[in-house]
């Protein structure tokens, strides 16, 4: 069992109570929900005529149904102003601070709750998307929550929870040039597969991490749901710190040097106990991709499709349904694979430093016949920061469409999506079958450094070859 | 049908059923309900729109659409079964397409949870159980099998596999405190001395 974890202690920390069921009841210090995942537990709350406990203890966005073109109200798609009314009602009937459209603050719920400073160390932090794990960078326990959990939350502010394990990953080495934090994590659930992180909390640690900044530490723990592992987590630091100074919502004044102190000893211990521990060089890693419907499917931009005869016979089921689904022939190479579309965007890559590595790729290119492709910032503020960087011009000059901020086709519940069998490169996290919202349609998951270099070429590039 | 009989509600300790065997791992949660039927605020439509996809592509020949399918309620799985997000969608369109408890060599943690919340038990046993189970189902879809949630057992005549589930979703299942809402709240009443004590919450100060 571990012990003197930063896991172990925001856990002890948040403990209210020992349920009969031997389960914990664990206080949420942040709660966020979006349009998608709450009306239906405003309206189980409703139905059993319970309040919101804490309302300033959670805060509401709009990111996943949000058009990207025109944002006009009402939105084009009835369903879509439906969801944003009904998440604008809800928030203004139990007093939830809303970060709506147009408000400087909207954006993916992921992207805006740590820019504006919501996520602290320390914290736990729930929210009804399981992609909320992001927040653990900032050393917090961030878990992904049902709808029924969501209801529980908004009426408890508590939700019913068992212990994780907690599996060390350890970093060393730098990575090497044109290889960015997405190649490291898809390469970490490529080496241990989606299933892997089941039970766990990662802890990703060492000195490559060490070196990340924020921006890059959150791409990891976006992703650490990935392999499974509903929470990932990354011990506060100095860059920590400073990214945290003089955000909306961050400690100020003599509360700041207090803060500092408590956070910093939040840390796992030196001599902490993991229940287990993977070491990594990152030096080793390439740009990776994936070429299949999961994202343990993946490969070094230099290295083939595998066959069915060098994958552990449990992934063999799998990757023939992949071989057929992505219409895409073991063993041949994946560099040179023309795709259609190129999409930069989402919780794990849609930040500044995202938008800044795709563009300097971008810079002075253009974006090949016949591909579409298209820039959509995390939020308000991303899209604030990279225009005033003039980002947004070198990005339309090569030919890339620039939008309104949003999940947009990550997951393609607003419009914009793949068509009948199109292939994207895309920044985003999930290649599952239909994901990008044509049943058909095929995602390959890659750094937006390397979805800028296909977008380039129209066909998958080693992104390194634009740095020689 | 099963799509007739009643949600889930209160102790739940067996549930009587024909089976449906779906087969594959990492069968997410995009594929069993696809996110363009998310854009609603309710869940009622969600059964007839499970596994959309996968249904349209097999033209009738899913297993959800089969016609000897119809009305079955226990749906047994492989592995890493509802990986990927975190919707409730995903069990909901289960449970109101007709499931009310599934088989399977192991579940994605987020989805585990949210069946649990909505009383859909979900057990596990190893692999070469459920291959065991499924050739016995297909024998003769007609007939009605028992599972047992207290004892861990599914049966039928003379055919018996023991199963798992951990202690603390049996106990949630069995006594009917699954949902979990009343439970949390009735721990409520300390709660804002409790939250005096957080260093976040008290700016720093203890
Ligand atoms: S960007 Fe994608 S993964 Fe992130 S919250 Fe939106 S839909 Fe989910």
């Amino acid at each position: 069992m571990s012990s003197e974890t930063l896991y172990d202690k925001v856990w002890d920390l948040h403990q209210v109570a020992k349920l009969p069921d031997g389960s914990t009841q664990l206080f949420v210090g942040l709660h966020l929900i979006h349009e998608v995942t709450s009306p239906q537990a405003f309206a189980a709350l409703h139905d059993k005529g319970l309040k919101v406990i804490c309302p300033e203890r959670t805060i509401a966005t709009v990111d996943h149904i949000v058009p990207t073109i025109n944002q006009e109200r009402p939105f084009a798609d009835p369903l879509a102003e439906e969801m944003l009314a009904t998440l604008e009602r809800n928030c203004k009937k139990h007093n939830i601070k809303l970060h709506n459209l147009g408000s400087g603050n909207q954006g993916i719920v992921h992207v805006i709750a740590p820019e504006l400073g919501l996520t602290q160390p320390g914290m736990t932090v729930a929210c009804g998307d399981s992609h909320t794990s992001t927040h653990g960078a900032f050393g917090t326990i961030a878990f992904g929550i049902g709808t029924s959990q969501v209801r529980d939350v908004l009426a408890s502010q508590c939700i019913a929870m068992n212990k994780l394990k907690v599996r060390k990953l350890f970093f060393k080495g730098s990575l090497s040039k044109g290889v960015h934090a997405k190649d490291l994590i898809l390469h970490v659930i490529r080496k241990l597969g989606v299933k892997a992180g089941v039970g766990y909390a990662y802890e990703f640690c060492g000195p490559t991490i060490e070196q990340f900044s924020m921006e890059e530490r959150m791409t990891i723990c976006n992703m650490a749901i990935e392999g499974g592992a509903r929470c990932g987590y990354i011990n506060p630091d100095e860059v920590t710190f400073s990214y945290l100074k003089g955000c909306a919502y961050s400690p100020k004044d003599e509360s700041w040097g207090k803060a500092i102190k408590w956070w910093q000893s939040l840390a796992s211990n030196q001599n902490a106990v993991f229940d287990d521990e993977i070491q990594f060089n990152a030096e080793h890693i390439s740009p990776t991709i994936t070429w299949g419907i999961t994202p343990g499917q993946g490969i070094g931009i230099n290295e083939q499709i595998p066959t069915p005869e060098s994958l552990d016979e449990d992934d063999r089921a799998i990757a023939e349904e992949a071989y057929r689904y992505m219409a895409l022939e073991p063993g041949k190479k994946i560099q040179n694979l023309p795709i259609d579309v190129c999409f930069i965007g989402s919780c794990t890559n849609g930040r500044l430093s995202d938008l800044e590595a795709a563009a300097a790729i971008a810079k002075g290119r253009q974006v090949a016949e016949g591909i579409k492709a298209f820039v959509v910032p995390g939020s308000e503020k991303v899209a604030r920061d990279a225009q005033a960087k003039g980002l947004d011009k070198v990005f339309i000059r090569a030919g890339f469409e620039w939008r309104e901020p949003g999940c947009s086709m990550c997951l393609a519940m607003n419009p914009d999506r793949l068509d009948g069998n199109q292939i994207s490169a895309s920044s985003s996290n999930r290649n599952f079958k239909g994901r990008q919202g044509s049943p058909n349609g095929r995602t390959l998951l890659m750094s937006p450094a390397m979805v800028a270099a296909a977008a380039i070429t129209g066909k998958i590039t080693d992104v390194r070859e634009f740095l020689k | 049908m099963a799509k007739n009989s009643p949600f889930p509600k209160g102790p739940i300790s067996q549930i009587q059923g024909r089976c449906l065997i779906l087969t594959g791992d990492d069968i997410d949660t995009d594929r069993i309900i696809p996110a363009r039927f998310l854009r609603c605020v309710s869940f009622k439509l969600l059964g007839d729109q499970v596994f959309a996809d996968d249904r349209k592509e097999l033209k009738g020949s899913h297993p959800f659409d089969l016609k000897s399918n119809q009305g079955a309620s226990i749906l047994i799985v492989n592995k890493n079964f509802g990986c990927g997000s975190s919707r409730e969608h995903a069990p909901q369109a289960l449970m109101r397409w007709g499931i009310r408890a599934i088989i399977g060599q192991s579940f994605a943690e987020i989805f585990y949870g949210n069946c649990l919340a909505i009383g859909i038990p979900c057990l596990t046993t190893e692999s070469s159980k459920i291959n065991a189970i499924a050739e016995e189902i297909k024998k003769t879809t007609e007939e009605c099998w028992l599972l047992n949630i207290n004892k861990k057992t599914f049966s039928r005549s003379n055919k018996k596999w023991q199963l798992s589930i951990d202690q603390r979703s049996l106990d949630m299942l069995t006594s009917g405190r699954w949902d979990a809402t009343s439970q949390l709240i009735s721990n409520c009443s300390n709660l804002k001395s409790f939250m005096i004590n957080l260093p976040y919450l008290n700016n720093f100060s203890k």
